[in-house]
């Protein structure tokens, strides 16, 4: 099972509106991707927590549809 | 997830000062992503307790749950989950995971 990019994206728009997001397939098997995601709700939040929120954006696809979503996370700077 | 389960879980997150959820064993990763934080953890001479869980499929499925993270591998050291494969990597790149390992006082190779 596979995902495509713009899905992924989609869903952490609708979760995450400000979130400024690039993503790359990183082996063109709609399996593999890596994501850089900048959104002022990771501002004062953990790693950890940075990506539970992409994760519940993802709703559940993390780990099943979608193998592989390497995660880089940040707030904007100021 | 039933409390068995969990305190399974819980039991086996305080058996080792560095405990990784992992595919496959130290010796054996059966996963890019869990042969990578073996790797670093490696590199760093942290001992640490694999756990592979892909041969238990209730703890495969309950550590998820556990920590509320969809992903294997899971690195915990002294019973805190300190994130998973890109975590992992981005605080060893950083330096930071040596200043935690030290800070909660696990040995590192010098």
């Amino acid at each position: 099972m596979a995902m495509d990019a713009a899905t992924i994206e989609r869903l952490i728009k609708e979760s995450l509106p400000d979130a400024q997001i690039s993503i790359e397939d990183l082996r063109g098997d709609g399996d593999h991707y890596a994501a850089r995601v900048v959104s002022g709700a990771f501002r004062g939040k953990t790693r950890i927590q940075q990506h539970q929120l992409v994760y519940q954006a993802l709703r559940g696809r993390m780990g099943n549809e979608l193998h592989a979503l390497a995660l880089q996370t940040s707030a904007p700077a100021d | 997830m039933d409390t068995t389960l969990q305190d399974r879980i819980r039991q086996q997150i305080g058996e080792a000062p560095v405990v990784l959820f992992m595919k496959g064993t130290p010796v054996f990763p059966q996963c890019g992503f869990s042969a990578a934080v073996v790797q670093i953890l490696s590199h760093l001479g942290v001992k640490f307790k694999g756990i592979d869980v892909l041969a238990d499929p209730s703890v495969r499925q309950g550590i998820k749950e556990f920590s509320n993270w969809p992903t294997v591998p899971q690195l915990y050291v002294n019973g805190e989950f300190i994130g998973g494969c890109d975590i992992v990597r981005e605080m060893f790149e950083t330096g930071e995971l040596q200043q935690v390992l030290e800070e909660k006082g696990v040995a590192l190779r010098a």
